[in-house]
């Protein structure tokens, strides 16, 4: 039984920064969790605190039951495996697997079973007798999992593996490990900063912003229901587009037209705050565009000509770059484009650069005016003050 | 500078590769900025040596400058056969031996401590150079005087202990003062070595030893030393050439070799200034040089020390 | 991690073990150093009565002064003339490219563990005439010898981590080879010239042997040979006292300049010994 559970878990140091702040989070046995966000979010303290390399503030962690918060690591029955993975360079791939056994004075049959076990599934049987220096990066990420694996523990512990691999064999790479997580079943938690490794490996992730949870949720829900501006804009790649609206009765005036809004988000307005008029940020994916000719006349939405000035083909699909007037200006928002390194980038004053994904058919062409339609079913609102979405309850 | 050089030109088996001008220019450039330096070095040392192979083929002794006569090997057959080479080797590997196992344990240790170090770290530092700045003459003196009755301290301390602690008058306390004084000031500097191989061991493998389940001691025998072994064997090997050719602290605190402390570096200063004799003091000098380097290929060759870490 | 209050008792005991260790001989010899000399042979760690008669007489004594004029100057010099020719060699060893350079390194390494005792009868009998012997380049030759090694790798380390394209980059905004040299290499090769400036300077200042063989006057003859030889005031006196005192002087220099420079020279030592 390995549940892992963070109980009002902070961490301080003694200049009194607080890396993470009263996380409470609840990982069931068996789950694959992923902890993610931009560097700094304390991401990786939360998970070197469950793995007991760091000391624990304030809070409980729990795991198994059994509140573990004063046990060295090696008697929290977890298993980890490193972002440089953190192999002995002067013991061959057997000897890397085996040493935790060996410390636990396993019996040496017992340890070359397993071993041999652990390097079956990761395709390693030939490389047992290698040194890491004369390893691949693959193989070597493989080695540090199969060193964890070996130990047969409650939980697994990941610290950003992929991260130091190309981006060719970190696709391969994710693949593997799903597939090693479903078939052995232990809980794992993982940390990453790449969205697209947490939307495709977790049951459910964690999206973590200065020391504090955003959202935990499935994937999905993640995409779809984001509770605020940060989680909306963090997940999905290319970005969700932002922009400044504003509600009128019941249309949503956009820097590009007016639209209805749907009855559902409607009501929920109303309720909260009587319908008055606002100011919002409207959040609004690259998928939810189309080329006017291709979405067809009566598809609803809000229909507008632009001069697209950017367009890329990547065979697939179309992503068609354009401004709008208009910006939009919010902490999470600047915090975003800090970690993606947009924040120095210039601009122009009042005005901002949205990305549609349209039909690789679409009759579009880079500088020339295009006819778009929007979905405004599946926009997204948020409160410009704090970033709260108002589509989400 | 055009003769200069010319002699410094190693002549070396060409690979038949085309080298562009520029290439060989830049060659040129090289052996010529090194020149100064190589010629200085192989004429300051290698004439030396050489003339001293010459010498000790002699029978040449400066107060009777006029029966200079060639005599083969009988030198190093005297020296060979004299009991007292053999004592002052035993003496001098004693020191040798004591020194650096001492040196190393402690400069470990000392070592160990400064890696880990929270705060400090710049007070500690500059107190371990104290010893490997100051003075070697100095640093004998202070011990010989600290240890002698009625002017030292110590023997006051260990009045305790016996009535009259006057180790520098017998064998095994003056190699105890010697042993000490050496120590004390080297082991800073082995300390230094040893932590900058200590730094080389990244924090991650701590971390995932932790993890695996190893104890503090268990991490350091079987992590941390594996993987400092080149940087120890480096530090070994310089470490004990210097003490091999221990002079300074022998010379000031036992007068070159009382109480039967007498090293080989002192024994090869006695027969050549103080006696002048410069055929058996050239013998010596050889021998020595021969030990070292049965030294230095024992630790290069035998325990794969690699002092040269360069990658050029 | 956390430290406990406990820990950080520990660890300042520990530090001021060290630090104690590095200083009782130093500050023993300072004590002897200003003991009144007819109390010297009462013992103690402490001066039970103070006096600087010590010092009044090794400075009112030529030998010393001229001791302490000739290590000065000799370890100056050698030291200026070993960095000249080492910055030569480890630029072309860290910069250039060249067959032979491990030969070179390898060579230097060898005299680096070379016993000194080997060669000073030899130097003392082709000094004797040469005319060099009880001169102040009769020491200043091998010193510079001796260090070289040391110098070149220390050198050679510090050379390796500069980007030498910053030389290119300020000839394409308009300087001239050597101005590029001047504004630009020069000062961040100082450091490290610096750091191999001390020391050379401390394996000078320190060297006993080659100064007690090739020396016999106060002409040349450096402050640890005079040391060793000191005779004080009269036959008859103990010149203990007076050897404290040309102990300490010729140490606090050492001491201050270690402690500004600590920085350094624990980088140029670290530097040029194991570097991965």
């Amino acid at each position: 039984m390995a549940e892992i559970a963070l109980q009002d878990v902070t961490k301080r140091y003694p200049d009194g920064f607080e890396a993470v702040k009263h996380m409470n989070l609840d990982i069931s046995d068996g789950e694959f969790m992923i902890l993610v966000g931009p560097s700094g979010c304390g991401k990786s303290t939360a998970l070197r605190m469950i793995a007991g390399l760091e000391d624990i503030s304030d809070g409980k962690l729990v795991i198994g039951g059994e509140t573990v918060n004063d046990l060295a690591p090696k008697d929290r029955d977890i298993a980890m495996v490193f972002q440089n993975y953190a192999l002995y360079p002067h013991m061959t791939v057997r000897e890397n697997m085996g040493f935790a056994l060996k410390l636990a004075k396993t019996d040496k049959g017992e340890i070359d079973r397993k071993v041999g076990e652990a390097a079956k599934i990761l395709d390693l049987e030939q490389h047992l007798e290698r040194k890491p220096a004369n390893l691949s990066g693959g193989q070597r990420q493989r080695v540090a999992m199969g060193r964890a694996i070996v130990r047969d523990p409650s939980a697994f512990l990941m610290d950003e593996p992929l991260s130091n691999l190309d981006a060719k064999l970190r696709v391969q790479m994710r693949t593997e490990v799903a597939r090693i997580q479903q078939s052995l079943g232990t809980t794992m938690v993982y940390v990453t900063h790449d969205q697209t490794e947490a939307m495709t490996l977790g049951d459910r992730v964690a999206v973590m912003r200065g020391g504090i949870i955003q959202q935990v949720a499935s994937p999905k829900e993640l995409y779809e229901r984001p509770k605020n501006l940060f989680v909306a804009g963090f997940i999905g790649s290319p970005a969700m587009n932002f922009m400044p609206g504003r509600i009128e009765g019941d249309s949503i005036k956009l820097p590009f037209g007016d639209a209805k809004l749907p009855d559902e988000l409607r009501q929920r307005l109303e309720a909260g705050d009587g319908g008055k008029a606002r100011e919002v940020i409207a959040g609004v994916r690259p998928e939810h565009f189309e080329a006017a000719e291709i979405a067809g006349a009566e598809h609803a939405g809000v229909r507008f000509k632009t001069k697209i000035d950017v367009l890329e083909s990547m065979g697939s699909e179309l992503y068609a770059y354009f401004t709008i007037e208009g910006q939009t200006q919010s902490d999470q928002l600047t915090e975003l484009a800090e970690d993606a390194g947009l924040s120095d980038l210039p601009g122009a004053e009042n005005a901002s650069q949205v990305v549609a994904r349209l039909d690789p058919e679409a009759d579009v062409r880079q500088g020339a005016e295009a006819d778009l339609i929007l979905d405004t079913s599946k926009i997204q609102l948020f409160d410009p003050d704090g970033g709260k979405s108002l589509t989400v309850g | 500078m055009g003769a200069v050089s010319a002699t410094a030109q190693p002549a070396e088996p060409t690979a038949k590769k085309p080298t562009s001008d520029r290439a060989k220019s830049e060659r040129r450039l090289g052996y010529m900025l090194c020149a100064p330096a190589v010629l200085v070095m192989l004429v300051v040392t290698g004439y030396p040596i050489l003339y001293a192979v010459y010498l000790s083929l002699q029978r040449f002794d400066l107060r009777l400058p006029d029966e200079k006569e060639f005599v083969g090997l009988s030198n190093y057959v005297e020296v060979l056969t004299a009991s007292q080479w053999w004592q002052d080797v035993f003496n001098t590997l004693l020191i040798t031996v004591a020194s650096v196992t001492l040196e190393l344990v402690l400069g470990m240790v000392l070592a160990l401590v400064m890696h880990r170090a929270i705060f400090g770290r710049g007070a500690v530092r500059a107190a371990i150079l104290i010893p490997y700045g100051i003075v070697t003459v100095v640093a004998a003196f202070a011990w010989r005087y600290a240890f002698t009755p009625d002017l030292g301290f110590v023997p006051g301390f260990a009045g305790a202990v016996s009535d009259t602690y006057a180790p520098l008058t017998n064998q095994a306390g003056s190699f105890f003062v010697i042993v000490l004084t050496e120590v004390w000031k080297t082991t800073p500097f082995m300390a230094l070595l040893l932590l900058a191989g200590l730094a080389l061991v990244p924090d991650e493998l701590h971390e995932a030893a932790k993890v695996d389940g190893a104890t503090a001691l268990q991490r350091f025998f079987r992590i941390t030393l594996p993987l400092i072994r080149p940087a120890i064997l480096v530090a070994l090997l310089f470490r004990t050439l210097d003490a091999f050719r221990v002079f300074d602290t022998v010379f000031i605190q036992t007068t070159g070799g009382a109480n039967n402390t007498e090293t080989v570096s002192i024994l090869g200063y006695n027969q050549l200034i103080n006696r002048l004799n410069l055929g058996l003091g050239s013998a010596v000098s050889v021998l020595i040089f021969i030990c070292v380097i049965l030294i230095a290929v024992l630790f290069i060759k035998g325990l794969g020390a690699s002092p040269a870490q360069d990658e050029d | 991690m956390q430290e406990t209050g406990r820990q950080k008792v520990l660890w300042t005991i520990g530090i001021v073990v060290v630090i104690l260790y590095a200083l009782i001989p130093v500050i023993w010899i300072a004590s002897l150093s200003v003991k009144d000399p007819a109390t010297l042979a009462e013992g103690g760690f402490w001066p039970k009565k103070f006096s600087l008669e010590n010092y009044k007489g090794i400075f009112d004594s030529s030998d010393f002064v001229y001791a302490l004029l000739n290590s000065i100057g000799i370890a100056m010099i050698a030291t200026l003339i070993s960095i000249f020719l080492a910055a030569l060699a480890a630029y072309a060893l860290s910069r250039l490219e060249f067959r032979g350079k491990s030969v070179i390194l390898a060579g230097s390494l060898a005299i680096a563990m070379f016993p000194p005792i080997s060669i000073v009868g030899s130097l003392f009998e082709v000094w004797r005439t040469l005319g060099l012997f009880d001169t102040w380049a009769g020491l200043i030759i091998p010193y510079m010898t001796f260090t070289l090694p040391l110098a070149i790798y220390t050198l050679s380390a510090f050379f390796r981590e500069i980007p030498w394209e910053l030389e290119q980059a300020a000839q394409i905004d308009g300087a001239t080879p050597f101005q590029a040299f001047q504004k630009v290499i020069v000062p961040l090769a100082a450091p490290g010239v610096f750091t191999a400036a001390i020391l050379v300077f401390i394996f000078a200042w320190n060297d006993f042997l080659f100064a007690t063989v090739l020396t016999s006057t106060n002409s040349s003859r450096t402050v640890p040979a005079a040391l060793a030889f000191f005779t004080g005031d009269s036959q008859f006196s103990d010149p203990t006292g007076a050897i404290a005192a040309a102990a300490v002087v010729v140490t606090v220099p050492i001491i201050i300049m270690v402690l500004i420079f600590q920085r350094r020279i624990v980088a140029g030592l670290t530097a040029g010994a194991v570097k991965g």
